[in-house]
């Protein structure tokens, strides 16, 4: 028995793409950054709900994996959040949608612009104060994500370049925890996805740039990203109808109204 | 006879598969953690608190002195508030009293850990960070949210421990001439000494693996925390906070990670156990 029960959870352990053991023109694995997972898991129920003959099954695992994925086509689709770099350029790159990354603090903090500079400082630990940007004096609370999330990883990349954030930032694991808890503190600085920002917080401008649709759409707010899908070839039959359900009005629709901002 | 050996078989069977899913958890906890403690050597992984896993950092040292200080604060807060609730409701109060205050506080225990975790971050956190300063999420919040999650399980244990001391005990102390207070603190308090000292590590059992609270109130820092007021993460909550998109390494960090909790837990278990064998 337990041999048995073993040898189920080593199984449910691989479950996968593999999983698909349906006919394999009639499943879809889309796999990769943790960002785009929870839009193209949207993206895949209703597509699913109008093509009931194609299964779509999503995964997370990280954009370079994800990425990885795609390249030995063990995913039909990989989900990527960050550019794609040096041999990866290859790949056919799809790309689905826009998002832009706030920095929230506070309503009640006089804050109202960070240069690309200052965050990193914040962030690394080397401004400790708010009194070292002109504004009165109280320590900084800085809020991070946790290790392995993509706003996370993409707010290093575009912030952070090489350096590490500080071990004393505290930590939250969603974005509604980091905006709950800027709301609350008045001494405190996070960052979330700029869909999410509501008038309990307040998103500063980077570089005098404000987070809203049209700034990230051209390209003149700096925190910016953008969610890519790509794969090895041209995307199979079962492939194509989901990525033309993705870049349809329909599904950019359902993008932006997730929080998103449409490719288009 | 033949259709009650069969019973007793599929009982037998059936007990031994719920024993077996025990044994699952620590063989499957065991051979995803073990890889990666071999990997980064058992020293970084104990003695370092660099904790950057999709960098190859496994230090966990802040982790453990965290949640080992997170409980002791739970015990200062939950062991006296406890131990006096159990011992009025066992000795001093009017059995009606006790008929309505013991239900009470095994309610507490129904309340999810969530709701707990919430309250936390709406009403004391704010609290800490207005009149003690810090970011409020805190050790100290930690500390306090646990100690009172803990109430039912000591309390509940105490006073079956102090019920469990026969009536004789308590006459023939009153009838040597001490008051009814002289005779809990000297006759009845250590006579159900090993019950009490049971609850207490059961309650440090439960405070130790507590996590959703936690997670909300503790701020989750990294760093290794030098004051009471400083955000901290324990063992749990790297572990639910960071499983959601771990792969690879990442994921053996954590089942590591799970490894040092479970043999923490173990050691509090088995000490329950002895404790209440010794009885």
């Amino acid at each position: 028995m337990v041999v048995c029960l073993l040898g189920l959870l080593i199984l449910v352990g691989t479950w996968g793409c593999r999983s698909g053991a349906g006919p394999a023109a009639h499943a879809v694995c889309v796999a990769g950054s943790t960002s785009v997972q929870p839009f193209a898991e949207k993206l895949a129920e209703i597509f699913m709900h109008q093509h009931p003959e194609i299964r779509v099954d999503v995964q997370g695992g990280g954009s370079s994996a994800g990425i990885q994925a795609a390249t030995q086509g063990a995913a039909n689709l990989g989900a990527s959040s960050r550019e794609l770099i040096g041999p990866e350029k290859k790949l056919i790159e799809i790309p689905i949608s826009y998002d832009g990354i706030a920095v929230i603090v506070h309503p009640s903090n006089p804050l109202s612009d960070l240069s690309v500079e200052q965050l990193r400082q914040i962030f690394t630990g080397n401004l400790t104060n708010w009194r070292d940007l002109g504004l009165p004096p109280r320590e900084i609370d800085v809020i991070n994500r946790e290790e392995g999330s993509g706003t996370r990883e993409a707010f290093e990349h575009l912030v952070m370049s090489k350096a590490e954030v500080s071990p004393a930032a505290m930590v939250q694991d969603s974005n509604g925890a980091v905006r709950e808890i800027v709301a609350g503190d008045p001494n405190s600085i996070g960052y979330i996805s700029a869909g999410l920002v509501d008038n309990r917080v307040k998103a500063v401008t980077i570089e005098g740039v404000r987070p809203t649709a049209e700034n990230i759409k051209n390209h003149s707010y700096k925190l910016r990203r953008r969610f890519l899908l790509v794969s090895r070839e041209a995307p199979g039959d079962s492939c194509k109808h989901f990525v033309d359900f993705v870049l349809s009005p329909q599904g950019q629709q359902i993008l932006e109204k997730e929080g998103l901002v449409g490719i288009k | 006879m033949q259709q009650g050996k069969f019973i007793e078989r599929v009982l037998f069977l059936l007990a031994l598969s719920s024993i077996s899913s025990l044994a699952l958890i620590t063989i499957f906890i065991f051979l995803e953690g073990a890889p990666l403690i071999y990997f980064a050597g058992l020293k970084n992984f104990l003695a370092s608190s660099h904790w950057a896993p999709t960098k190859d950092h496994f230090g966990i040292l802040a982790m453990i002195v965290s949640s080992l200080l997170v409980t002791l604060g739970a015990m200062v807060i939950g062991v006296p508030l406890g131990l006096s609730c159990a011992i009025v409701l066992a000795e001093f109060s009017p059995l009606r009293l006790k008929l309505i205050l013991k239900p009470t506080f095994e309610l507490l225990a129904g309340i999810p850990s969530v709701v707990y975790g919430f309250l936390g971050v709406i009403w004391l956190v704010p609290l800490i960070r207005v009149y003690l300063g810090g970011p409020g999420l805190s050790l100290l919040a930690a500390a306090i949210i646990l100690g009172i999650m803990i109430l039912p399980t000591i309390i509940s244990i105490s006073i079956d421990a102090l019920t469990a001391v026969p009536d004789l005990y308590r006459d023939g102390s009153i009838a040597l001439g001490a008051t009814q207070w002289q005779t809990v603190r000297r006759v009845v308090l250590p006579a159900a000494s090993s019950g009490i000292i049971t609850a207490i590590i059961l309650g440090m059992g439960r405070a130790v693996g507590e996590t959703m609270a936690v997670i909300m109130v503790a701020g989750n820092a990294l760093k290794m925390p030098t004051s009471i007021l400083d955000p901290v993460r324990t063992l749990t909550s790297n572990i639910a906070l960071e499983l959601g998109y771990a792969a690879g390494r990442h994921r053996e960090g954590l089942f590591a990670t799970g490894i040092v909790l479970f043999v923490i837990i173990m050691i509090l278990n088995l000490s329950a156990t002895l404790v209440t064998r010794r009885r």
